[in-house]
């Protein structure tokens, strides 16, 4: 079923590329829309396989959906661009980079993002995760400690219209209290601890979630959620499926 | 051209130039492990060294038209390998290669290829001036090749030295100025037309390669944690040490603090105080904390996993392996420890600590009652005379969560059986010992612990190793306790309070029920309870079996406990890639057999090639090519499989790494010469076959001998100091070595007699053979152990004896003749 939605979706997208605008957008840009529906065709392949790990049968739809419209390859450098639809993580600069398309779908729906939300995010990086995370929540605060990527993650966004995202530029640990408390946090930026001032932001019944590995490859996911007594819950989550017995018993 | 027989062959040239090459070879580890990562550095450095090879292959071919043109081919080849020894290697450490996208990215392939040709370039001079030396010479080879070895030897030495006084890229420059002092001096001895010009022009080159490398820049990969830190507003490097055991970089970040506290428990309110950064090599950050703060600012150190034993019972005397820049000496202190003793590795650490950071540490390894000792971790227990209440091992040996598979070839002493066993002596009747790790999924690191601990155990008598152990696990991090008697019911409720309070998980205790697991840091399945269950019980041997990574304890002669890889696992990985597997793959051992793989083909190729060439130009070959590449591979695979377990055993008595590499190289190669030198005479007295035929009796017998008799041998001397230790190592080589340089020196002889053309190739084929043995060595460590390294050698000793070219008795009468 799923697979049908987005079929239809993919073709929808395909049509108004090609009827609608054909005079203003570029060949280009058509390829780029093409590459994209293939990948997401890909991830929601990886995601059924992956689903028993998550509890879930498929991503979110409308994660699906948003995934599908925000253009990854305007969040990459150009030489990088043409492997934008790629499902692998692409350098940016800085040393910093851009997580593997898959990797950002499963973080995204793990987040649980409602239309009303308000979202930190610590680690802009290109802003590509903030922009997706835009169009499924009210709000996006992101705080980026790389002054250089802060500034273009901020101009780029603006460029493309995402609108309702903030940047900011400075050390992610404080969170942003007066924007706080939050309904969901991402950190995408590598932290030896998670720190306790983004635990006190986060409302009951908030989900965090934290990418645990190295720049390019993340090796699993921690999800924390704050019960509504305050308490606290981590749940450890390998993106992939891998049983580690063999079964032969 | 005068006649080679009459002219006194360039030895002090050929000496300079093989130690420059060996000092090089070592300092390119340095570099690239420091700019990169050290499981690449060491794919890189393999293939580059099929350089000496492909010389063999290129002076096979044009031999006539360098030998007619023999001094000025000599000096020019040593004047390239300065010029390419500083020059490529600049350029290749600023090719933007990375690791962690060549699966993904085909650009990555083509730039590692190019980081093979600019490395293997520098080797391939320096082997020109060697084999065309031998080729030139071809009466006083085994002498040449003496020489050769004895370079190496001080060369191997000199860049221990080098590395202990300069900056990697220093030491570069002082590499790239002696290959241009050789050709000085090789335009001296050989007596070249012009030869004060050729001394003046290399004298001025060999000072505009120290000044160039000198004031070069180290291009360290972004990706490193160093190059991360200090992106960092206000970060910065503000001392840093070298060492042959690393560089470290001290930063200091006043705007961002640093907040090093792994696993910090989530229920926990306040960040850590101050702190400095450690980097070794750009990765592997300690952190040295404010000293002076007010008590509860130490409040976050009782609040990760490593605390748990301060909360069981009471503890008068705690020893910190691994001690760093003290976070987990400070962790003793706070928790009112008397009696600390800290042992750290790298003494330039704790002069840190000691010296420029002593006021800001709050002088913490200077406080009464605190005992600092440089020494290896494994060594300081093995010669130890403990009775301590706790022994905490936190992180040592390991590069983060994120770095798992790369330390998969690191041979590490301290977590394998016999230590455990020993670390298990040194503790109080009733003493803990605290084993924290990052938490990895699916569990491997801590349940490999697990079950060396418990092999451990058994082996000392212990019927239920269960009762003895403990585990708890946070959201980061996991913490073993494995107790030298049972652990009480008493301490197990500790222990529960401990966990409840702080947002951990017990996953085994004695008298844990599974509807206690799993509760606040939660697992798909709770594996790390279920798979205790079963390594502590019956189920022990079949758990093993199914689980896709390789548990089995490590030991002495197997000493990988970071390889996890099973084959059969492999391509379930690969195939998951597109669902984020890849960091599930265990990067060292894929690079091993890649190496492996690809020195294997280009040897193939380029050994394949002259044989055809040399056929065409219808050089005898003398139906020899058989038996040549035979006896060659034979030998140059043997050589370094003795020369590289000799290192790993020599380890167990040395106790540091480096010293027992300088040692060991240093004694393989210099006694090797003598030998090498000995052989000449044989050569003299036509006696080549009873030469070898010693030579490779005398190398098996002592193999023989060396696998049952070093162990009580090296027991008897374990206490004797260091200097005395590398005496007695030394004498043990001795003899092994001397040995071993003569099969090559003799085959040679043997072909120049022969076939004198075919002995570039000869030289070609020993150093293809020399590349594929240190990966096939590793390879065949991982899996049966060092001991079968050596039984391997001395079974390829035999096949040479065999194999010896020119080994027929009509040759052999032809030699008596010549004489």
């Amino acid at each position: 079923m799923h697979y049908l939605a987005f079929y239809t979706l993919g073709w929808m997208i395909c049509a108004l590329a090609c009827n609608v605008s054909a005079a203003s957008q570029s060949a280009e840009e058509d390829a780029y829309t093409r590459s994209r529906t293939a990948l997401i065709m890909e991830i929601e392949a990886d995601v059924r396989e992956t689903a028993d790990s998550f509890g879930r049968a498929a991503l979110d739809e409308r994660v699906i959906t948003v995934l599908s419209t925000v253009p990854r390859h305007a969040f990459v450098p150009v030489r990088e661009r043409p492997f934008a639809y790629e499902n692998r993580p692409l350098p940016i600069g800085f040393g910093q980079t851009i997580s593997q398309p898959y990797i950002v779908a499963i973080m995204t729906d793990l987040l649980d993002p409602k239309p009303g939300d308000n979202v930190l995010e610590v680690g802009t990086g290109s802003g590509y995760q903030a922009a997706v995370l835009s169009r499924l929540v009210a709000q996006v605060y992101s705080i980026e400690i790389v002054e250089p990527l802060a500034i273009s993650a901020k101009q780029r966004l603006a460029e493309l219209g995402y609108d309702n995202v903030s940047v900011r530029h400075g050390d992610g640990y404080y969170g942003w209290e007066e924007h706080g408390p939050f309904d969901a946090i991402v950190v995408t930026a590598a932290a030896g601890h998670v720190p306790p001032p983004l635990i006190a932001q986060l409302k009951p019944g908030g989900r965090m979630v934290i990418p645990v590995g190295s720049r390019f490859l993340t090796q699993q996911l921690v999800l924390i959620t704050k019960q509504m007594d305050g308490s606290i819950i981590t749940r450890q989550l390998l993106p992939v499926v891998f049983v580690p017995l063999t079964g032969r018993h | 051209m005068s006649n080679p027989a009459h002219s006194r062959p360039p030895f002090i040239a050929v000496a300079l130039i093989s130690a420059a090459a060996l000092a090089y070879e070592l300092l390119l580890l340095r570099l690239f492990a420091l700019a990169q990562w050290h499981h690449f550095a060491y794919m890189v450095i393999s293939l580059a060294l099929l350089g000496y090879g492909a010389s063999g292959t290129f002076i096979a071919l044009a031999q006539h038209w360098l030998l007619a043109r023999f001094k000025m081919a000599f000096v020019i080849s040593l004047c390239l390998f300065g010029i390419s020894a500083v020059g490529c290697a600049l350029i290749a450490q600023r090719v933007p290669f990375n690791p962690e996208m060549v699966l993904w990215d085909l650009r990555q392939p083509q730039r590692l290829l190019l980081i093979y040709l600019l490395l293997a370039l520098p080797f391939f001079f320096a082997a020109n001036a060697v084999a065309l030396t031998l080729t030139y010479y071809r009466d006083r080879i085994p002498t040449i090749y003496a020489i050769d070895l004895l370079g190496a030897g001080i060369g191997s030495l000199s860049i221990i030295l080098l590395l202990s006084l300069n900056f990697p890229l220093q030491v570069l420059g002082v590499i790239g100025a002696s290959a241009l002092l050789a050709a000085a001096i090789a335009s001296w001895e050989l007596k070249l037309v012009h030869a004060r010009l050729w001394v003046l022009a290399t004298c001025i080159g060999a000072a505009g390669l120290w000044l160039l490398a000198d004031n070069s820049q180290l291009a360290m990969s972004p990706y490193k944690p160093l190059s991360q830190q200090l992106r960092i507003p206000g970060a910065q490097i503000v001392a840093e040490r070298s060492s042959p055991l690393g560089v470290l970089s001290v930063v200091e970040s006043p705007q961002v603090p640093l907040r090093d506290a792994p696993g910090l428990s989530l229920a926990a309110l306040a960040e850590p105080p101050p702190q400095v950064g450690v980097f070794t090599d750009g990765d592997a950050m300690t952190v040295i904390t404010d000293g002076n703060r007010p008590p509860q600012e130490y409040r976050y150190l009782d609040q990760l996993t490593s605390a748990i034993p301060y909360h069981l019972a009471p503890l008068r005397s705690v020893l910190v392996l691994g001690a760093g820049g003290g976070a987990m000496v400070l962790q003793a202190r706070m928790q009112g420890v008397r009696d600390v003793t800290a042992v750290e590795l790298n003494p330039q650490l704790v002069e840190l600590v000691n010296g420029p950071y002593a006021e800001f540490a709050g002088h913490l390894y200077e406080q009464p009652g605190i005992k600092v000792h440089i020494d290896d971790a494994r060594w300081f227990i093995a010669a130890a005379s403990g009775n301590y209440d706790l022994i905490q091992i936190a992180f040592l040996d390991s590069f983060g969560a994120s770095a798992g598979g790369l330390h998969a070839l690191h041979e590490n002493y301290l977590y394998t059986q016999e230590s455990f066993t020993q670390l298990l002596t040194q503790l109080a009747p009733d003493g803990w010992l605290a084993l924290t790790r990052w938490i990895d999924l699916p569990a491997r690191d801590l349940l490999k612990l697990a079950l060396t601990a418990a092999e451990a155990l058994e082996k000392s008598g212990v019927s239920d190793p269960g009762a003895q152990m403990l585990l708890i696990r946070g959201w980061e991090t996991g913490t073993l306790l494995v107790k030298n008697s049972a652990i009480t019911a008493a301490e197990v409720e500790r222990a529960r309070q401990f966990a409840q309070t702080r947002s951990f998980d017990l996953d085994w205790a004695p008298g844990l029920v599974a509807a206690e697991v799993n509760r606040y840091n939660q697992l798909a399945e709770p594996i790390y309870y279920q798979a205790m269950q079963a390594l502590l019980g019956p189920q022990r041997a079949t758990f093993i079996a199914d689980y896709k990574f390789d548990l089995r304890p490590a030991h002495d002669d197997r000493p990988y406990f970071f390889h996890f890889a099973r084959l059969s696992t492999f391509p379930e990985l690969l195939r998951l890639r597109g669902q984020g597997g890849m960091p599930l793959i265990e990067w060292g051992y894929l690079v091993l057999i890649a190496t492996f793989l690809q020195a294997l083909l280009v040897s193939a190729l380029l050994i394949l090639l002259p044989l055809w060439m040399l056929r065409r130009q219808a050089i005898a070959v003398h139906g020899q090519a058989g038996r040549t590449v035979g006896y060659f591979t034979a030998v140059g695979l043997a050589f370094l499989f003795v020369e590289i377990a000799c290192i790993q055993r020599f380890t167990l008595l040395l106790h540091h790494p480096v010293y027992a590499v300088a040692t060991v190289l240093t004694g393989f190669l210099v006694f090797a010469g003598l030998g090498s030198n000995y052989a000449g005479r044989l050569v003299e007295r036509g006696r080549l076959v009873w030469g070898v035929r010693a030579a490779v009796l005398t190398i098996i017998g002592l193999i023989t001998i060396y696998l049952f008799a070093l162990g009580p041998i090296f027991a008897a001397v374990l206490t004797w100091p260091l200097w005395a230790r590398a005496v007695v190592s030394l004498l043990l080589i001795m003899p092994l070595a001397f040995a071993m340089g003569m099969p090559f020196a003799l085959g040679l002889s043997a072909l120049a007699r022969s076939a004198p053309g075919m002995i570039p190739w000869a030289w070609g084929v020993n150093g293809y053979a020399s590349v594929v043995s240190a990966i096939v060595a590793t390879l065949l460590a991982i899996h049966v152990g060092f001991s079968m390294v050596l039984l391997s050698a001395a079974a390829l000793y035999s096949l040479a004896a065999l194999w010896l070219p020119g080994n027929e008795p009509s040759a052999l009468t032809r030699y008596g003749k010549v004489q």
